[in-house]
């Protein structure tokens, strides 16, 4: 039944996703929140991975989430699950999307879905951002004392620098990855 | 990836013509799903029909499967060394911070206006504090679009003349 559960979690996911791989965390984490599949860590390593190999991260985090909540079946029902829908679209509508596109009604849903998709980005760095600066099996609750005390103060550093690395210097990416996780060595270490 | 797929199937295959493959992106990017794999569908099925668009569909994911399979594999061995925990509680800051970065570039293009901009703050509030499913924001969003086309024309041709702005 997992399986089911996965591929039809995941052709949600494919058929409300617009605007790439980012605003597609939210929908993601909610569909793993609901059936329990991954810890929200986890689910951030994933997406920290998926950034870092190939390919869409839509591809990547499906798979990756198939394979840890059911094996490697799991990781092929979800990642067919979130390609079957703009597959089953396109070999309908193409004809006529492509005369759709420029509909005044098309450009109007899109005048509103756009700000929606940033949004939604944006909630994805809110997501990833409580999952990195809490300590782990911590929650966001409490007073303003609490959580002075949850907080991962080393974490919060490592965001500024790669902030800095990523708008200052403009660092590729990968690189900030790499100089951050030797940072999480470092600071674990001390 | 864009570019990639723009070289392959333009350049070295000469399966479609340069404008064709900006016409399939356009249309790639207001489908849902991820633009890579859309665009490789399209041109597919440009190319040879439902076969084709099939075949390219599988196609672009199967190395990123593979891909992802074997490091899954792995990583579910090792995620619990605390090596490998103390590498992560370094990454997942600087995925906030990519991801942030993303948020704001972003809202530079897809935030034309005040009503975006209200649309937007709405958005992230429903979804990271309230719970609120995505899907159900996204809905909202095509239903503004949809009111001000049906119900406010004069702001609709406005939007579409220019884009949303003001005056």
């Amino acid at each position: 039944m997992i399986y089911l559960h996965l591929f039809l979690s995941f052709m949600k996911i494919g058929l409300f996703s617009f605007g790439g791989g980012y605003a597609m965390i939210p929908l993601i984490q909610k569909e793993i929140q609901s059936h329990g599949w991954l810890s929200a860590s986890e689910f951030v390593d994933i997406i920290a991975i998926a950034e870092m190999t190939p390919g869409p991260i839509a591809v990547n985090s499906a798979t990756f989430v198939g394979y840890k909540a059911a094996g490697i079946l799991g990781g092929i029902v979800a990642t067919a699950g979130v390609a079957i829908p703009s597959l089953v679209l396109i070999l309908i509508v193409s004809n006529y999307f492509f005369k759709f596109q420029d509909h005044p009604l098309s450009k109007l849903i899109f005048y509103g879905v756009r700000p929606v998709i940033v949004g939604l980005i944006f909630a994805a760095a809110v997501f990833v951002a409580q999952t990195a600066f809490l300590r782990q099996g911590t929650t966001l609750s409490g007073s303003m004392l609490n959580l002075l005390s949850i907080i991962d103060l080393k974490s919060i550093f490592i965001f500024i620098i790669a902030i800095i690395g990523l708008v200052k210097f403009e660092i590729h990416p990968i690189l900030i990855i790499v100089i951050s996780s030797v940072l999480g060595l470092i600071f674990t270490m001390l | 990836m864009i570019p990639l797929i723009e070289r392959e199937v333009v350049e070295n295959k000469k399966w479609v013509s340069s404008e064709e493959v900006i016409d399939v992106f356009a249309a790639a990017q207001s489908m849902p799903g991820a633009i890579a794999i859309n665009s490789s569908t399209f041109i597919g099925y440009k190319i040879y029909g439902k076969k084709g668009a099939i075949v390219a569909t599988i196609g672009v994911i199967l190395p990123s499967f593979f891909i992802i399979a074997l490091i899954a594999m792995f990583f579910s061995k090792v995620q619990d060394a605390p090596v490998v925990k103390a590498v992560f509680s370094g990454i997942r800051p600087a995925i906030a911070s990519l991801i942030s970065i993303a948020a704001i570039k972003v809202s530079k293009t897809s935030i034309v206006d005040k009503a975006g901009l209200i649309i937007a703050i709405l958005s992230v509030l429903l979804v990271a504090f309230f719970d609120v499913q995505a899907i159900f924001v996204i809905l909202g969003g095509a239903a503004v679009g949809l009111a001000i086309y049906y119900l406010f024309p004069e702001r609709a041709a406005n939007i579409l003349s220019n884009g949303g702005n003001e005056n």
